[in-house]
């Protein structure tokens, strides 16, 4: 009894330790074919890819995981790496990999002519590719829109209880509060978030949380990315909460971009050049306008029917790179507040 | 320990030879392991004095504070249930005690992240139980705030009871009936019985569990996040990502590595110095059965349990699978290689676990039993962190494999980060502790007289573990190899990081979907998960309801 179950678990390990060893790994070689490590869902991502397969004929190797886990793969595999484009769903982390010396700068009259230069670095490290505002949203039956026009309008007393706040940990948080530093200055942004923190707001994990605690009467107003609400209103189209362009007087609207960069080493560099110029290309901007509801980077593409109900409104035209440069400062900003 | 080392002067005398293997393996071994925890502990050694400065002035004594209210709330928790429901279910009979017995295991195989958001999409201000309560009282009605210290220490208690209650109950299970008889002889009643003889003597199997379940609770990220709750991994995370400083988010890591090392000085005083062999067999005491409302008490209670822990995830997963079933032609495939993962690593963490603990049994030293309980301290790292340590580790590997084999023309390109043997490896270095301690309970209960007798019949000491403690041993290494299996299948952030490309799993998948918040989309990989989970938990409860074979120890130890 006892030797069969020992020439079992010998057999066993055997042949797992064969089909692991088997599994695949290493650099493919050559071949039309393109690596992306995305921090872009594949759900969210496909129907780009799929396009572009169509069209060029290079088949797209997709790995998702998160913007640091992506970025720390790519350190440690060095100039041995198989990814060809990093792409994520923040500007921090792409400025941060090119610090690194983990993207290449590239020449693309294409890039140039479709992506503003404010949305992309000077030497096409990376380049943004769709944006998204993040912007004030209330319950239109118990606030009166011209109470709240900017964002430093959230320290009035008046919203004392009633406001609602995404967890500083979140990174749309800290680019947020990072561009606020670049245009106002540390000491002035200091004390809008002071302003904030006296109002007690409710802290919540999500976005989509949040929208939920203001439409149930939680709470009556707060700030998340404009493709939340418009996912959960393109579901629901009287779903009981409204959106409002900050800062319309004045400087704009947050806005921060997801994008992407060809990596150092990459092995296929001009099959990766390929996929962010045609990422930039109207066919691929109107997909991210579909798909996940945002704002193309090219100024040439119409938003979707949804967003365009929304109307117009003045984007703040700071270097996004500053969400990457004073992300630092930004955390510890709101670590001094309180801003959990 | 204490008793094993008695024991080992004892054994015949030697001629001077060269060191035992035994030893020297488990401490090789150990050391392998532990490489990843090291250098985690060694960025202590370049401290960056300016971000502590800002910790400390900003939130570190919360979070500290956060952090020990944490373990004392659930490490109180799991004991107190986990205890209770072995007890309850190895020695009283009542309706339904037969499948309860095993439904009580299944709360293991829920993600403790997607028990987390279940719980706050249930009974949060917006969810159905809170509307419902404010349509029946009023819209002024209060209700008690789910996202608070209260629900986390609760979610996390019901997610991570079943590593006491399976340890417990296979502890009770394997105490000699005749001890209890001679118990109840010498006057004492069934509950001071319970509490004076049986709860001792289940002791390691109880410090065991309540260990892994702090180490759980410790390196816990999702769940923590979910909640908004400040613990120490949400600093780790936010030096990490938000200042961009690894360097002193390793730091960070490695004062978890303290908190480990102050759970297991609680666990040991919970062991006691006691010796904790028993004479006779192994069959267990007879079930008392319960009467009328004892039994209602306790069959409602046990249900109550399960309900909640596995019951109400389950069926809201479902009801959102229901909504948004995303079936993916490519779902045999991610099961395929979850499971085949999972299974692999479960093999050689169990290997892993049997030779260090039969080398700390057998060696005299304490380094061999330090460098095991360091080799163990990973399960109480965030995956994060132990992935990243171990892709350093690999791709420095891999460096220098490729300078070494350049000259002969020879490229390997990435050959250990690129492969599934980085992350089985890094599977091991988080997971070692929960087949050590499992295991390292079980050898517990086997007594050196055992070892003496088949020594002197002319074994040698791999003989001994051969032929006499794996035999004993087989219920322990299947709750170990499903553990570790079940512990896999959920692991999501090492998976992340170090999987091949091209290798996706079930975690993954829920990664996906879970980041952008489409919940309902992440119930169906979600769901998945937790039925692989279901099966090695029901086969894990069969096996150890089994007795053991032929278990009669010799002469009485005094």
């Amino acid at each position: 009894m006892q030797s069969r179950l020992v020439r079992v678990s010998w057999l066993t390990t055997a042949l797992l330790l064969a089909a692991a060893v088997a599994a695949p790994g290493a650099r493919a070689a050559g071949g039309a074919e393109v690596v992306v490590y995305s921090a872009r869902i594949e759900q969210l991502i496909k129907p780009m890819f799929d396009a572009f397969t169509a069209r060029s004929g290079v088949r797209v190797r997709l790995f998702s995981a998160s913007e640091a886990e992506l970025y720390e793969r790519l350190k440690a595999e060095g100039s041995s790496t198989p990814a060809d484009v990093l792409m994520t769903v923040d500007v921090g982390n792409l400025w941060l990999a090119q610090q690194a010396g983990l993207l290449q700068g590239f020449q693309s009259a294409v890039i140039e002519r479709n992506v503003p230069a404010h949305l992309r670095a000077k030497g096409n490290e990376w380049v943004g590719l769709s944006v998204r505002a993040r912007t004030i949203v209330y319950s239109p039956e118990r606030v009166k829109p011209e109470t709240v026009p900017s964002y430093e309008s959230l320290g009035d007393p008046r919203w004392r209880g009633r406001l609602c706040l995404r967890t500083s940990k979140k990174v749309y948080n800290q680019s947020m509060v990072a561009t606020m530093i670049k245009t106002l200055g540390e000491k002035r942004t200091e004390g809008v978030l002071r302003g904030w923190m006296a109002n007690e707001p409710r802290i919540f994990a999500s976005d989509t949380k949040l929208l939920e605690a203001i439409a149930a009467g939680q709470c009556d107003l707060g700030l998340v990315n404009t493709y939340y609400l418009a996912a959960i209103k393109a579901k629901d189209a009287a779903f009981p909460v409204a959106l409002a362009w900050a800062n319309q007087k004045d400087r704009g609207v947050h806005v921060n971009v997801s994008g992407a960069g060809v990596t150092r080493h990459a092995p296929h560099r001009a099959e990766a050049i390929r996929l962010v110029e045609f990422l930039s290309m109207p066919e691929a901007q109107s997909l991210y306008a579909d798909v996940n509801y945002e704002y193309p980077a090219n100024p040439a593409v119409r938003p979707s029917a949804l967003l365009a109900a929304w109307g117009p409104f003045t984007a703040d035209q700071v270097d996004v790179a500053a969400a990457g440069e004073f992300q630092a400062a930004a955390v510890r900003l709101m670590d001094r507040v309180g801003w959990k | 320990m204490r008793a094993a080392r008695l024991t080992a002067r004892t054994w015949p005398t030697r001629r001077r030879r060269a060191p035992d293997p035994w030893p020297v393996a488990a401490g090789a071994l150990a050391l392998l392991v532990s490489t990843p925890v090291l250098g985690v502990c060694a960025a202590l050694l370049t401290p960056s004095r300016e971000v502590w400065r800002h910790l400390w002035a900003t939130q570190l004594p919360e979070l500290l504070g956060n952090t020990l209210a944490l373990i004392a709330g659930v490490g109180l928790g799991v004991g107190a249930l986990g205890t209770a429901l072995a007890w309850l279910v190895t020695m009283y009979r009542f309706p339904g005690r037969r499948p309860l017995e095993w439904l009580l295991i299944l709360p293991l195989a829920v993600p403790a992240y997607v028990m987390g958001f279940v719980f706050l999409a249930i009974f949060d201000y917006a969810g159905p139980v809170q509307r419902a309560v404010r349509a029946v009282v009023g819209p002024r009605a209060w209700f008690p705030e789910p996202a608070s210290y209260g629900g986390i220490v609760l979610v996390m208690t019901l997610v991570l009871y079943p590593y006491v209650y399976v340890l417990a109950r296979a502890a009770f299970l394997e105490q000699s009936e005749a001890t209890l008889e001679a118990a109840r002889a010498l006057g004492l009643s069934r509950r001071q019985a319970f509490w004076r003889v049986a709860l001792p003597l289940a002791r390691p199997s109880i410090a065991a569990g309540v260990t892994l379940a702090l180490m759980e609770a410790l390196a816990d990220f999702g769940t923590v996040a979910i909640f908004n709750y400040a613990t120490f991994t949400v600093a780790i995370y936010r030096v990490w990502f938000g200042l961009f400083d690894r360097q002193a988010a390793t730091e960070l890591a490695s004062l978890l590595v303290l908190f480990t090392l102050v759970v297991y000085v609680l666990e040991r005083r919970l062991r006691g110095g006691a010796r904790f062999y028993q004479r006779g067999g192994g069959r267990g005491a007879a079930a008392v059965p319960l009467t009328r409302w004892r039994a209602a008490a306790a069959t409602g209670a046990a249900g109550l349990v399960v309900g909640v822990a596995f019951g109400l995830p389950v069926l809201r997963l479902l009801a959102w699978v229901a909504i948004a079933g995303t079936y993916d032609p490519r779902y045999a495939q991610f099961l395929g290689a979850t499971v085949l993962v999972a299974a692999l690593t479960a093999l050689l963490a169990v290997a892993a676990a049997v030779v260090v603990g039969y080398g700390v049994r057998l060696s005299r030293q304490h380094l061999v039993t330090g460098l095991a309980r360091v080799a163990g301290m990973g399960y109480a790292l965030p995956g994060s962190v132990i992935a990243v340590g171990v892709l350093g580790l690999l791709a420095w590997v891999d460096a220098a494999l490729g300078a070494a084999l350049h000259p002969l023309g020879v490229s390997p390109g990435l050959w250990l980060t690129g492969s599934l043997a980085g992350l089985v490896f890094a599977y091991l270095v988080r997971f070692l502790a929960v087949s050590s301690q499992t295991v390292e309970a079980s050898l517990a209960r086997i007594t050196p007289s055992m070892d003496m007798v088949a020594r002197s019949l002319g074994r040698s000491p791999a003989g001994v573990l051969w032929r006499v403690h794996l035999p004993l041993l087989r219920r322990g290494l299947l709750a170990a190899a499903l553990l570790v299996f079940v512990d896999v299948i959920k692991e999501m952030p090492a998976t992340l990081l170090l999987r091949p490309l091209g290798y996706e799993t079930l975690a993954v998948r829920v990664w996906q979907f879970t980041s952008e918040s489409l919940w309902e989309a992440a119930a169906l990989p979600a769901l998945t998960i937790v039925a692989a989970g279901i099966l090695p938990v029901v086969v894990l409860v069969r096996e150890s309801a089994r007795p053991v074979a032929g278990v009669t120890s010799p002469a009485p130890r005094g």
